[in-house]
């Protein structure tokens, strides 16, 4: 009795977390699934209308622009984040004296949110007020940065502003994997003669895999849940030029009053979410079992 | 375990709260937070707190009202509604289907607010012929801003007509002055859009457009011409305009960088804090067309339990539309009182303008509500309204193609 | 630790190009490190400025005279509603959320994770996946069923219905830091363990929290961070009283018909952000040291 005790125990103490996920993640998510078959407005109302949330959803021009905007900022954004982190790395790593310095210049972007940067950001991009401005001011009158103003090339002013939120996370990530690779190798390869470019693109980073894994996800997270980012900068404009899905639904859920669309669109988000950490979960638990 | 505890502290506070309260009380639930419009509201509750009330302030900003909405629907969904809430337009009634609004026919009846009020501002107030909201003043929409030494400077007097206003603004291009301050938010451009549809459909078929959503004036020829100025507008504008908050629009009205801006009356409130003189440094007058454009602000009284949460609603409805409050408020904000007996005097001559058209109006059958600040429609109509106009705005599509996009997506939104 | 610009072991010769291949290198971290500090610079610069000073020079550019008067108002002056009580009542709504909040889902976390990786029996891979799986769901998404839970369970508008709501979206990632990083420690000693009669309680003790340091850092700084600049679960699931310091921000810096005092918005800003980022600051370095132990499976 005592031993068949002793081997439940662990189970008994997952048990909680796992109700709560359980409910709390699975449970809405299925509510939200049910609520998008609804014809839901101000309050959730339960009565089944078939697909028609849907429907409206592909009807509707500025969700289309929203589903663009998610993949070519998210793509941008985990490319130039993962790109930019690891450069930033690598250089770091070059015994560089003032290293903690620079490395907490880097990181500290990720611990403020964008509501608190936001305005600081909107400001810089802004080719009255901001950069545009001053670099004209030092002389240069056919410099231009006014991506923020143009329908076509804000959500590259996103980008930016996304980038430099994350990047140094990514840093820091890459960081520590250059860190924790085995210093033995490198002196070998460096008695060797192997020049230090060669020693990192042959041996370190193919060690970093996981990493890179591990950066993407973070990555792909942040980029999904993309909202504070848009609001702040952009408020989805010029006209809804940079609006991203997590903003459709929102505006949808409580500013229209329209919340059978929004729980469509989430189930849509979601299926783009499903379709990205499933792959990465089947790498990630069957290389524990190798 | 941890939710018990958890529960028990909670009924604590609960408990706590309810002993340490008797009277009249009030949660309210509003994002008006900062500067002229904090004030206001803090006349409001001083004048609670004088009558032995007890009020809760529950700001909420952002998004004009957005944030404080989410906060709403959460609220009211944990069964935990506030006891008044920063409400308007077809969103009171919208509430009211939800089941969720108190009537407080009584306070209005015996206070005769359907004497002091203008009918059709009255029916906004009311759900299935109950009282369930109480206004708090007038915002007029569709005013014409203009810095008064640039217009006299170029010889301009202000635009009664659109065209008018057309060769007044290439005439200020020529000389070199950005013609129109605007701010390339989505509820700005919707706000001219909707100046210039009442301008230009004139107020019997800007009714059918904007509340009726009929589809044949919104695809009619005369729809089509107001896209036509909307392109003619998004030239008058500096290239630097997305992004841009109204305020500094204004600014650039003041500054003399441009000489005109479409925004509702808060803007007076911006020139008068910067010391300008309405009449003599500024000018305001009503946007080319027929009819009077308002936004009313208003206080929906939520559903709640216990005597002393609904003696506060009462009370606080009571003091909203009185005298008093009436015009303190609106001195402090820049509108003008939603009854008609207020005292007018100490007023400036812009809101002494407003009073007088909305009198006029009122007769005529002109006095119409704002769909740019949500009192024509419900959210998901004035959205997908929204969506059309800006996203024209700030592209090159032409009017058909906007006309056409506007009928499909009012179809959608339905 | 490598260096690509070093040259085959021994003595580094002091080479002209590697000299060269130095500055390269710091002008380039110079560079970068500028275009991170910018937001910074903008926000502390306008922070010390006057409102007429604001109004009429260059949004970038260093203040003419300094004033601290910004600070003062944004901290206790600033009206965020009928009270113009500046940021302070809500700073501390904020520490009595987020404190809690972090040291509960950083102890589930490691439980969970112990559990997970040394643990194994049927079925926990589902539900670690399952957990991982719920760290991608958009806060947007559960908002209005979680404030029906909320109700039902008698928490709306309270402070422990904030932190149960983040305690739940947390677990997931926290979770997998600690999954992740017990994972790299063999198996072997728990076994051995046991073998010398320790259940599973005295293993978690004494064995592997002492081990955890790191990751516990990196767990705290991740939950911290998030819990304390949510701004939406902390407008959604308060009530007056209740809002934590991005919902008090927010009401400063939006003003929907006021005039804008960018000065106040700015420190209120900075002041609002200065916990997260003094953690970043100060606890940056063992965070990296964190990573490295192990949570990216190094």
């Amino acid at each position: 009795m005592h031993a068949w005790l002793e081997r439940q125990i662990p189970k008994m103490v997952l048990a909680p977390s796992f109700v709560a996920i359980l409910i709390f993640v699975y449970g809405f998510i299925g509510w939200t699934a049910w609520i998008s078959l609804t014809r839901s407005k101000l309050l959730p109302r339960y009565d089944l209308h078939g697909l028609i949330q849907y429907k409206r959803l592909l009807a509707a021009p500025r969700w289309d622009t929203a589903m663009d905007n998610l993949f070519l900022f998210g793509s941008l954004f985990i490319g130039i984040s993962m790109l930019l982190g690891l450069g930033l790395a690598i250089l770091l790593d070059q015994r560089i004296r003032i290293e903690g310095v620079l490395r907490t210049i880097y990181l500290y972007p990720m611990a403020l949110s964008m509501i608190v940067t936001g305005t600081a950001w909107k400001w810089i991009m802004n080719p009255g007020l901001g950069l545009e401005a001053m670099v004209r001011g030092w002389g240069f009158d056919s410099f231009r940065f006014s991506w923020i103003i143009d329908p076509d090339m804000a959500i590259y002013a996103v980008v930016v502003a996304g980038v430099w939120q994350a990047s140094g996370f990514v840093m820091a990530l890459f960081l520590a994997g250059l860190r924790s690779v085995d210093g033995e190798i490198i002196k070998a390869a460096q008695v060797d003669g192997i020049p230090g470019w060669r020693i990192y693109s042959a041996i370190i980073l193919p060690s970093m895999a996981p990493i890179f894994l591990s950066a993407f996800i973070v990555l792909a997270h942040l980029a999904i849940k993309s909202f504070d980012l848009v609001v702040a900068l952009t408020g989805g404009g010029p006209g809804y030029a940079t609006d991203l899905p997590a903003t459709y639904m929102y505006a949808m859920a409580f500013s229209r009053g329209d919340i059978g669309q929004a729980a469509s669109s989430a189930m849509v988000m979601m299926a783009v979410v499903f379709a990205i950490v499933v792959p990465y979960l089947y790498s990630e638990l069957r290389a524990k079992h190798d | 375990m941890k939710r018990s505890v958890f529960a028990a502290s909670s009924t604590l506070a609960f408990v706590a709260a309810t002993l340490a309260q008797a009277g009249p009380e009030a949660e309210v639930l509003h994002w008006w937070t900062s500067g002229g419009e904090a004030k206001s509201v803090a006349v409001l509750q001083q004048e609670f707190a004088a009558n032995g009330g007890t009020w809760t302030d529950m700001p909420v900003a952002g998004g004009g009202g957005d944030a404080a909405m989410t906060a709403l629907r959460a609220r009211v969904l944990s069964g935990n509604a506030p006891t008044a809430v920063q409400l308007k337009g077809p969103a009171i009634q919208e509430w009211y289907e939800e089941g969720v609004l108190a009537d407080i026919s009584a306070v209005a009846e015996a206070e005769g607010w359907d004497k002091v009020l203008p009918a059709s501002i009255a029916a906004h107030m009311k759900c299935e012929g109950q009282w369930c909201a109480a206004p708090v003043n007038v915002h007029r929409v569709d005013w014409l801003w203009a810095n008064a030494e640039i217009l006299a400077a170029n010889d301009i007097a202000m635009p009664t007509s659109w065209d008018a206003f057309n060769a007044a603004a290439d005439k200020l291009m020529a000389a070199g002055v950005i013609p129109l301050a605007h701010g390339g938010q989505a509820w700005q451009d919707a706000t001219i859009f909707e100046v210039v549809a009442l301008g230009l459909l004139g107020a019997e078929d800007f009714d059918k457009a904007f509340v009726d959503l009929d589809p044949e004036v919104l695809a009619s020829d005369k729809m089509v011409a107001v896209f036509d100025q909307m392109r003619k507008m998004r030239g008058y504008v500096d290239s630097n305009f997305p992004g841009r908050d109204w305020n500094l629009a204004t600014s650039m009205v003041m500054n003399g960088e441009a000489a005109f801006q479409i925004m509702g009356d808060w803007a007076k409130g911006e020139f008068l804090a910067a010391g300008k003189v309405p009449g003599e440094d500024f000018l305001c007058a009503s946007a080319p067309g027929e009819g009077f454009l308002y936004n009313v602000d208003s206080f929906a009284m939520f559903d709640v339990t216990g005597s002393d949460k609904q003696e506060g609603q009462a009370l606080l409805a009571k003091l909203i539309v009185g005298q008093n409050f009436q015009k303190v408020f609106n001195l402090n904000k820049g509108s003008i009182p939603a009854r008609t007996d207020v005292e007018m005097d100490a007023f400036d001559s812009c809101a002494h303008l407003s009073a007088a058209e909305m009198k006029t109006s009122s007769e005529e059958g002109t006095l119409l509500p704002s769909y740019a600040h949500g009192m024509a429609m419900r959210g998901a109509q004035s959205g997908a309204i929204t969506d059309v106009v800006t996203a024209h705005f700030n592209s090159d599509m032409s009017s058909a193609d906007a006309v056409e996009m506007l009928v499909a997506a009012v179809a959608n939104s339905l | 630790m490598t260096d690509f610009t070093a040259s085959p072991p021994g003595p580094a010769p002091r080479a002209p190009g590697r000299i060269a291949l130095r500055w390269l290198l710091f002008i380039l971290l110079g560079l970068f490190a500028l275009f991170y500090l910018m937001p910074l610079f903008v926000m502390v610069t306008t922070s010390l400025k006057s409102l007429e000073e604001i109004r009429s020079g260059s949004l970038v550019a260093f203040p003419r005279e300094l004033t601290f008067d910004a600070w003062r108002t944004a901290w206790s002056g600033a009206c965020t509603g009928i009270q113009c009580e500046g940021l302070r009542p809500y700073f501390w709504n904020s520490v009595l959320l987020a404190v809690p909040a972090v040291l509960i889902s950083t102890f589930l976390g490691a439980a969970n994770g112990y559990i997970i990786a040394q643990w194994n029996f049927r079925g926990a891979n589902l539900i670690f996946s399952a957990m991982l799986f719920g760290c991608f769901i958009p806060f947007q998404v559960v908002l209005l069923p979680m404030a029906r839970m909320l109700g039902m369970m008698g928490l709306a508008g309270t402070i422990p219905g904030l932190i149960f709501a983040h305690v739940v979206y947390g677990i997931g990632f926290t979770t997998l830091f600690f999954r992740n990083f017990y994972v790299t420690i063999p198996s072997d000693l728990v076994k051995a363990a046991k073998v010398d009669g320790a259940g599973f309680f005295r293993i978690f003790w004494s064995i592997f929290l002492p081990l955890s340091l790191p990751i516990i850092v990196v767990t705290v700084i991740w939950q911290f961070t998030q819990i304390w600049n949510d701004f939406l679960f902390g407008v959604s699931f308060s009530q007056a009283g209740t809002q934590p310091v991005t919902v008090a921000l927010n009401n400063i810096v939006n003003s929907t018909t006021g005039v804008k005092e960018y000065n106040v918005d700015m420190a209120a800003a900075i002041i609002a952000g200065l916990p997260t980022l003094l953690v970043y600051v100060v606890a940056g370095k063992y965070f990296i040291r964190g990573l490295t132990a192990g949570s990216v499976k190094g």
